[in-house]
């Protein structure tokens, strides 16, 4: 942005002289340092912005995972320094490989399930059928509730014993599914409840993506023959990859930091088997009170999500560059 | 010439707005009021009763209190879930209540930052009161918290089921054992905990491994697997659901209203809601592994305290409140409206004679045990590896012994 910026200023300060045909080189001067001001004074909300809300926060997140930083740190403002202790006993914690596991599993499986899903939904609702606005906007449902509240619901929903869910399967002479009290199945459910909360989101921006393919092309398409899956490999997904990408990505982001859903449905149980990084470094912040390591173990998060973001800027400058 | 007119006034900018984030930071701590001497005419309050009865009867007694030492009260509720981000948030701002609420297990987590006063040197007198509010409220010798009245569990049990199926309340685990499978039958439990992944869990677990000579320093011990094989026992011979691992003391609450269980550990607090359900219940100790063991209850309740705030005219007068909330007279009374116990010995007999289907908890919590009264600030540890390992062995992934062993060793 500011090398832009830098580029432009002369170029229009040079516009600006030679209507006048003998310049002065001092007002010439003053011109152009009112202009870069005020190019500034527009870039200051946006920097403060980052700064406070952003900058803040992360480097404040990083200076704490290198700190003993306890409940007393908040009254006498001492936290010593540790170096990387933090960072081993995290790492070398037990629960780590398994809480990284989780994560990893949680993190896929949600994201397949939701885009596949939001795929398919987003393709059928490109065609106009009575009640389809209708029906598009009821699927936004999941996403205006609270997840305190869908997670709540489910959890009751859920119950092995008197869940609704199990009531109905049983009708179909299903035994009784143990959702989220059997630590082989709980990832599973859970999984499924946040595919259930994504599936709006990515059908909404992909469906937007699909609205943008011009529909010329499908009927010059179909007048060569190519209709159905054929017009969906040629057609709807090349032109739809720069939609996909964006959506896979932010869904990478918000479903590797996914807190409230596991807390509401499992507390991370039973046994740990639906514990991730997210709720384990919550764990240790917010229950065992080490804001020290669950600073560190939230960093670690973040260098995972940031390793998402930069794969996505790469991809997406390769195909700027085809 | 040129270079210089384009920096300078990047850096300029660069400087101001460098300048003005401290600024702007510092303007979200003020506000604190640092009036030392003179008149005192209101006090802040802060706690989590924030709805129905309690809300009402502890906002009742706290005014009542305050018009006795001429002040006004100033209460602020919040959740219980975030009382603890509220309070830290306070202490590194210098804007703390001159009336603090903690949840008891909270308090030496609390005091160990420096940030409460001992209540001893206002001249608050700690004597009467049972052993383990005491214990609850004490911070390296120095009592820091003092609770009104306190509460424990015990358990409940639905008369006409026990009729029904001719068992009396069990006493010993053996009992517990058979009384809970004569009465599961046709999709009904005859037993419920709360053994999920929170601290409630670890909770309803405490009676049953203190009883039986458990203690939390170290649970990979075989009294503590007795008392880990008790609970998975009942889940394996289908006693008690599955589903105790992911149910909440309200959870199981329901299940017995819902007549789903004919047993369930809880405690007092939800009887408002018992009356409201119509259901015919009785409360018993907790079964002990042989009749001669005694039963060990963890005790439960909140403490009030006062914070340093700065202000010495605020905080003697905030010590009279606190002072004035555990009155004997108070104590009994709120202890009526709330359901729960007088924290002083003496109020408690007198309560248990005036609401004798209390007196279970009169007696468990003479002699209940405070959750930090051997670990102190480092309990939270301790008791995360008792739900996890509590949460292992009812899930089936490990034997009581192994899974108790295992949390014990995890850091």
């Amino acid at each position: 942005m500011t090398s832009t910026a830098t580029h432009v200023a002369p170029q229009r300060a040079a516009g600006d002289g030679s209507t006048t045909p003998a310049p002065r080189p001092a007002r010439r001067g003053r011109g152009l340092r009112f202009e870069r001001i005020a190019q500034l004074l527009f870039l200051l909300p946006a920097v403060v912005f980052l700064v406070l809300f952003f900058g803040y926060p992360v480097v404040k997140n990083i200076v704490m995972s290198f700190q003993a930083y306890t409940t007393s740190t908040f009254y006498t403002g001492e936290a010593p320094w540790v170096g990387l202790s933090n960072y081993v006993s995290v790492v070398s914690s037990q629960l780590f490989s398994t809480a990284l596991l989780n994560t990893a599993l949680f993190t896929i499986g949600s994201i397949v399930g939701q885009f596949v899903l939001g795929l398919l939904l987003a393709l059928f609702f490109r065609r106009n059928f009575p009640l389809s606005g209708l029906l598009r906007s009821l699927l936004l449902l999941p996403w205006l509730l609270p997840l305190i509240v869908s997670s709540a619901v489910w959890k009751w929903m859920l119950d092995q014993d008197s869940g609704v869910v199990n009531q109905f399967l049983g009708i179909f002479g299903i035994g009784s599914v143990p959702w989220l009290t059997s630590p082989a199945v709980a990832l599973i459910t859970v999984i499924g409840v946040n595919i259930w909360i994504g599936i709006p989101f990515n059908t909404t921006i992909l469906y937007g993506g699909l609205q943008d393919i011009p529909t010329e092309l499908y009927e010059a398409a179909a007048l060569d023959g190519a209709t159905g899956w054929k017009a969906f490999w040629s057609i709807t997904w090349p032109m739809l990859r720069p939609v996909v990408s964006v959506t896979l990505v932010l869904g990478v982001v918000y479903t590797i930091k996914v807190l409230d859903i596991i807390l509401g449905l499992t507390n991370g149980g039973p046994a740990n088997a639906t514990q991730t990084i997210a709720t384990q470094s919550y764990d240790l912040s917010f229950k065992q009170f080490d804001f020290g390591q669950g600073a560190a173990l939230s960093n670690i998060l973040i260098v995972i999500s940031a390793l998402f973001a930069i794969v996505y800027l790469r991809l997406n400058r390769k195909a700027i560059d085809d | 010439m040129k270079p210089r007119h384009r920096r300078t006034p990047k850096v300029l900018s660069a400087v101001a707005m460098l300048a003005a984030v401290p600024l702007v930071l510092a303007g979200c701590s003020g506000g604190s009021s640092a009036s030392s001497g003179g008149k005192v005419d209101s006090i802040t309050v802060l706690d989590y009763y924030n709805q129905g009865n309690d809300k009402k009867v502890i906002g009742e007694y706290l005014d009542k209190c305050g018009a006795e030492n001429d002040v006004t009260i100033k209460r602020s509720l919040v959740p219980g879930a975030s009382l603890i981000q509220k309070v830290l948030q306070q202490a590194s701002s210098k804007t703390l209540p001159d009336v603090l609420m903690l949840d008891n297990p909270d308090l030496q987590q609390i005091a160990e930052t420096g940030a409460l006063s001992p209540l001893t040197d206002y001249g608050i007198s700690t004597d009467g009161y049972a052993k383990g509010v005491l214990q609850a409220g004490t911070y390296k010798g120095k009592v820091y918290g003092l609770a009104p009245t306190v509460n424990t569990i015990a358990l409940f049990y639905d008369k006409k089921k026990l009729a029904a199926a001719g068992v009396t309340p069990p006493k010993t685990w053996d009992e517990l054992k058979t009384a809970s499978a004569k009465l599961t039958a046709n999709g009904e439990y005859g037993f419920a905990v709360d053994a999920n992944a929170t601290y409630e869990g670890t909770w309803q677990f405490l009676p049953f491994m203190w009883s039986n000579g458990g203690d939390e320093k170290d649970i990979a011990t075989a009294k503590t697997a007795e008392a880990l094989s008790l609970w998975t026992d009942l889940v394996k011979d289908g006693s008690m659901s599955k589903s105790v691992v992911n149910w909440t003391q309200a959870d199981v609450n329901d299940q017995f209203m819902a007549g789903k269980a004919a047993m369930m550990i809880n405690g007092p607090w939800q009887i408002p809601a018992l009356k409201d359900s119509g259901i015919d219940y009785g409360i018993a100790q907790i079964p002990v592994q042989s009749a001669s063991d005694t039963a060990v209850a963890p005790l439960g309740g909140e403490v009030w305290t006062v914070p340093n705030t700065g202000d010495k005219a605020k905080q003697q007068v905030a010590a009279k409140v606190v002072d004035c909330m555990n009155d004997a007279k108070n104590q009994l009374a709120m202890a009526k409206l709330r359901y729960t116990i007088p924290s002083k010995t003496e109020v408690a007999q007198q309560f248990g004679k005036d609401v004798p289907e209390e007196q279970v908890f009169v007696d468990l919590v003479a002699d209940a045990r405070a959750r930090t009264g051997e670990l102190g600030a480092d309990w939270p540890k301790a008791a995360t590896k008792i739900y996890t390992a509590v949460q292992s062995a009812l899930t089936g992934q490990d034997s009581p012994a192994d899974a108790l062993k295992n949390a014990q060793s995890s850091n």
